[in-house]
């Protein structure tokens, strides 16, 4: 299994990540020999296996649903304390759309 | 409470002792404790924050409730560490990445609010790899941590912090989180006592998400009995996690102390094979003292155990491959200025993120990509029930399984830092425990030829802690006599 360069940098995209051209070749030899192991798991016949997400404790079908009481959410302050560029209570980003 | 090396073999028993025959105050063992671990860190690194403040106040309220005669919490003044993956409000929480450097969480993790409420002192962050991916805490993006033990060596990862400071006496207990092996691994390669409860027996509110199905919080200490202190202390349904379980947290303590007599323990064979012979010899006279205490030995088989690493490496990076994308520079304090939206997203992804977590968010976005879901994510989950059901089927026949927590004590730093695939290896017998989601647990069981710790890995049914602690501690026990 090799991954092109062309292929890495389509991915890269898709997760939104600037890859240098050292980072892309490096990614194609590492994502190719990982690829290359995880072909192993088609040895294992699993058309009949039901997927498994979590370990789930049996209970009740609505157990989880819990009494919906106002509680105080994090101020607008506290939830943009982090943010590198906010004002008026909002995140600020690069400019979107031209006026 | 003035030399280093009382405060560095304490235990949570002997601070209660301790408050109670006023030999110190909560107060001066917290400050005892944070000078000691301040003077002690630039060694291995172990801490990347001190929290002064907030170990000040806690200690004033436990002092508080001594003088008052109060009902004094199950960790009353005891010095606690916590990975800097789970947050701690108004304490920055980094998770060991450049993109959170300066992040200041608004809230607590429930696990950390809950041992507070039992009176424990947060003391500090812990070092660990970035967003805990990594098995010897050097994708840091704030340097290794170096193993108390030999200083050459990694602590191994990605709790590496957690696993450091109790070993080198600068934190009573601490906590860590285990998505592959990230509290057990370093445990062993530390010499500590590091549990992974059952998925969902702690809440994972406030644990910043690596891989959601597969993420843990769990305890590390010196002995059985402080683990167990700490994990009874967390455990619980908790509202705000959709995920943790209605199951009744047991007596831990009460049961830990039967006999093991007549428990029958499985060795799975699998985890037997490609192991380092001096770890082999250590393990193997471990089971042997298991045998001689009374537990009924025989050998079984979990059939799935080779494609546990593929299957995690499939599960987990696509789940984290999601859970990331949320470090786009709009709300966690790192932005790398672009001309367009799109720039800005990828510049600042691309220059706060370190190597490894990279390779883990672009192999899972490829294995998540169009056209490749079911070959390979929704496979990967259907090998998961294989891995599970290999362990529901092993617990038909025996009450526990034991077997090595790592083929290999504690390596060199940078001896397998170019390599990603040995590195997944180390992980090899640690993995199977979180895909299945069942309790597993270290504790130090022997030393190499070169005086490095070795850990036995013990694993109980779903929801078992009890009998994982009675076996682990019966056989702390029988090592001290």
């Amino acid at each position: 299994m090799k991954l092109t360069d062309t292929e890495v940098r389509y991915v890269a995209g898709l997760a939104n990540l600037r890859l240098s051209d050292e980072e892309v070749s490096r990614m194609s030899h590492d994502l190719g020999e990982i690829l290359t192991h995880i072909e192993q798991l088609n040895e294992l016949d699993t058309s009949n296996i039901e997927p498994m997400a979590q370990v789930l404790y049996p209970a009740d079908e609505t157990a989880t649903l819990r009494e919906d009481y106002p509680r105080a959410p994090l101020t607008n302050a506290e939830a943009t304390a982090n943010a590198p560029s906010s004002g008026a209570g909002y995140f600020k980003v690069p400019r979107v759309i031209e006026r | 409470m003035s030399s280093a090396s009382e405060i560095a073999t304490l235990t949570i028993p002997k601070v209660r002792e301790g408050l109670e025959r006023k030999k110190f105050s909560a107060k001066e063992l917290a400050e005892a404790a944070l000078s000691m671990a301040e003077s002690e860190n630039p060694k291995t690194n172990a801490f990347l924050t001190f929290s002064p403040e907030r170990a000040r106040a806690a200690a004033a309220r436990v002092d508080a409730a001594i003088a008052k005669g109060e009902y004094l919490g199950t960790l009353a003044g005891v010095p606690l560490g916590v990975k800097d993956v789970i947050v701690t409000k108004g304490l920055r929480t980094t998770c060991g990445s450049r993109i959170l450097e300066k992040y200041i969480p608004p809230y607590d993790a429930t696990a950390v609010y809950r041992l507070e409420e039992e009176g424990a002192v947060v003391i500090g962050k812990l070092n660990c790899d970035e967003f805990a991916m990594g098995s010897s805490n050097e994708n840091s993006a704030f340097g290794p941590v170096r193993n108390p033990r030999a200083l050459d060596r990694v602590p191994g990862g990605s709790s590496g912090g957690s696993a450091a400071a109790v070993a080198q006496g600068t934190a009573v207990v601490t906590i860590g989180s285990d998505t592959g092996g990230s509290i057990r691994q370093p445990a062993s390669f530390c010499g500590v006592v590091g549990v992974t409860p059952t998925y969902g027996r702690v809440s994972r509110y406030g644990l910043v998400a690596f891989a959601s199905s597969l993420d843990h919080i769990g305890p590390f200490g010196r002995t059985v009995e402080d683990a167990a202190t700490v994990l009874r202390a967390m455990a619980g349904r908790d509202d705000m996690d959709s995920t943790s379980a209605f199951a009744p947290v047991d007596d831990y303590h009460a049961l830990m102390r039967h006999p093991v007599r007549g428990l029958k323990v499985g060795l799975p064979k699998e985890y037997f094979e490609g192991l380092n012979a001096e770890t082999g010899t250590v393990i193997d006279a471990a089971i042997k003292k298991l045998g001689s205490l009374g537990c009924e030995l025989r050998e079984v088989s979990l059939p799935h155990t080779k494609y546990a690493l593929s299957c995690y490496y499939i599960v987990a990076t696509a789940e984290a491959s999601s859970n990331l994308a949320r470090y786009d520079g709009v709300r966690y304090t790192i932005r790398e200025d672009g001309a367009t939206l799109s720039d800005m997203y990828r510049d600042t992804r691309g220059c706060g993120f370190g190597a490894e977590v990279k390779r883990r968010i672009m192999l899972g976005t490829y294995v998540l990509s169009a056209g490749y879901y079911d070959a390979y994510y929704r496979k990967a989950q259907q090998v998961r029930t294989l891995i599970a059901r290999d362990f529901s089927e092993a617990f038909e026949e025996v009450d526990a399984l034991v077997t090595p927590v790592s083929p290999f004590p504690a390596f060199k730093i940078g001896e397998k830092v170019d390599d990603p695939l040995k590195m997944y290896l180390s992980d090899v017998y640690t993995l199977t425990g979180d895909l299945a989601g069942v309790p597993c647990m270290s504790v130090p069981c022997g030393e190499s030829p070169e005086g490095l710790p070795i850990g036995l890995q013990i694993f109980t049914k779903h929801f078992d802690e009890a009998t994982m602690f009675r076996i682990a501690h019966n056989y702390e026990q029988s090592m001290k006599s």
